[in-house]
């Protein structure tokens, strides 16, 4: 063997030094393993789960969340109803924007309460404008101040939805009563749907959701509003824990000034196909072709 | 190597060829089943569709149509308030007023903001329980539904379909039940315009500020 030379030294120290740093940019892989059960890294998509295997499912997400957040909760999964499917309707003339419903929304939901996080967004903007870009979202005067007008905004349920299509993992889907869901331990993170997005409707939890134990709502469904993980993408799903078993939206029920109607588009009594059929009816950026489930309308 | 392998495969290759046909039978029997087992998209069972409507819409009953507020709280906080019958059944008055300038001793400073009604419009002498129709004829204090409902037709019509005033329950009357807000609920009848209020959460998250909105894009 010869003599070492200032080569070799060389390489020892390069090969050191880049072990080095792989394992160091390893480090969160390893983190993120330990945190990842066998049972969820092997899991199938959800559509591909078995009755009892999305049971198991349930029980777990049950478990951790009382493991992580020392409370009991019951996370269900209703499946869809044959004959309904679902609309909304908000009267632009009707809000005062008092955002009582983005509070509703962020209780309902299990929101993160650092940020006041919540599903709906209310702009206010100019009488006589429609700029969706110059409306503000964080005025702090009383409402409804005069020359505004108000417009909540939240997911539409787009019946072309440009955030499925862009999901590259099949992550959020369209279920037979036209909710637009995420499969939020599908998700990668990746937020292409959160950009595809044109009405701003999605949300990233850049952070696990901080929530005092005695404000979380433990009435949850596994595609609605059980505690999303860190990392991945969350929207309104038109409360479906509630909806899918008869209850109205969160936020209708919180609205001040029955600005809001839900219901059943098949149904031709209800009071959505009413609102439709009678009412001047805006479908926000409708050139877009996203044929939302959303419906924004006038009095007289 | 390459011999090897040729040689070897030579005097055994029909032996082979009949293991592979069955390999292959095999093969093509476990693609199909697991084909069949995923199904791509296969839905879970729909349930079955809403039934005939059997939940009852009720409308709820506002305290201000039974009792008035002093502007006094409790010691827990909650507001005070003075059920009409406190007073009325002790005191009958003769007349009423034309103006609320008048009202001098009880409902001091009640604002009025109704177009051009007056006390006698509604209210009925003597009678604190019962709200005066345009016909003459008196309904229960409960029921003043039926007298906004007199002047107030695109209203009415809204909310019998479900499009005014908001409600709490079920959209789906298969399930269970509503509650439907009271005209009173959101109004005050001597001043119906909605007061204006202060909002509620604003919002904290990234990318939301007032800065960003108005700013260039």
């Amino acid at each position: 063997m010869s003599a070492p030379t200032r080569r070799v030294a060389l390489k020892v120290v390069g090969a050191t030094l880049g072990a080095g740093a792989f394992a160091y940019a390893g480090q969160p892989v390893a983190q993120w393993a330990a945190d990842l059960s066998l049972d969820e890294v092997l899991r199938k998509h959800y559509k591909e789960l078995s009755p009892e295997e999305l049971a198991q499912i349930l029980r777990r997400l049950e478990a951790e969340t009382k493991e992580t957040y020392g409370v009991e909760v019951r996370i269900e999964d209703t499946p869809a109803q044959e004959g309904v499917s679902f609309g909304y309707a908000l009267n632009l003339r009707a809000c005062i924007g008092c955002r009582k419903c983005a509070e509703a929304c962020h209780q309902e939901n299990n929101h993160d309460r650092r940020t006041n996080n919540s599903y709906i967004r209310v702009l206010e903007m100019e009488q006589g404008s429609f700029d969706m870009e110059r409306g503000t979202v964080d005025y702090d005067h009383a409402v409804p101040a005069p020359g505004k007008f108000y417009m909540p905004v939240q997911c539409h349920q787009c019946d072309d939805a440009p955030c499925v299509k862009v999901c590259p993992v099949e992550a959020t889907w369209k279920e037979k009563d036209g909710i637009v869901v995420v499969d939020y331990d599908w998700c990668i993170g990746c937020r292409y749907c959160e950009a595809a997005c044109p009405y701003h409707a999605r949300r990233f939890n850049w952070q696990r959701p901080e929530i005092p134990a005695d404000e979380i709502n433990p009435d949850q469904g596994y595609l609605s509003n059980r505690i999303r993980p860190q990392g991945v993408v969350e929207k309104c799903t038109f409360c479906l824990h509630r909806t899918r078993r008869g209850l109205l939206p969160a936020c209708l029920e919180a609205c001040p000034t029955g600005a809001r109607v839900f219901g059943n588009m098949l149904d031709p009594d209800s009071e959505i196909r009413w609102v439709l059929e009678h009412k001047r009816v805006y479908v926000l950026k409708e050139e877009l072709g996203t044929r939302p489930r959303f419906f924004y309308f006038f009095d007289e | 190597m390459s011999k090897v392998r040729a040689n070897r495969a030579l005097p055994g290759w029909r032996g082979r060829c009949k293991t592979s046909r069955v390999l292959m039978s095999r093969l093509a029997a476990m693609s199909i089943a697991l084909l069949a087992s995923c199904g791509g998209d296969s839905p879970r069972p729909l349930r079955p569709p809403p039934g005939p409507p059997v939940g009852r819409v009720e409308i709820h009953q506002p305290e201000r149509l039974t009792s008035v507020a002093t502007g006094d709280t409790d010691p827990l906080g909650r507001p005070v308030r003075v059920a009409c019958v406190t007073c009325h059944t002790l005191r009958t008055p003769t007349q009423l007023p034309s103006t609320t300038a008048e009202l001098d001793e009880f409902h001091q400073g009640l604002e009025f903001d109704h177009c051009a009604l007056s006390c006698g419009s509604c209210h009925v002498v003597g009678d604190q329980r019962s709200l005066r129709r345009a016909d003459g004829t008196t309904v229960d204090m409960r029921d003043a539904i039926v007298l906004c409902r007199q002047c107030h037709g695109p209203q009415t019509r809204d909310y019998d379909h479900g499009s005014h005033g908001g409600m709490t329950g079920h959209w789906d009357l298969s399930v269970g039940g509503r509650v439907r807000n009271h005209c009173v609920d959101c109004h005050d009848p001597h001043s119906p315009a909605f007061q204006p209020t202060l909002p509620v959460l604003p919002p904290r998250d990234h990318g939301l500020t007032r800065h960003r909105s108005n700013g260039d894009h």
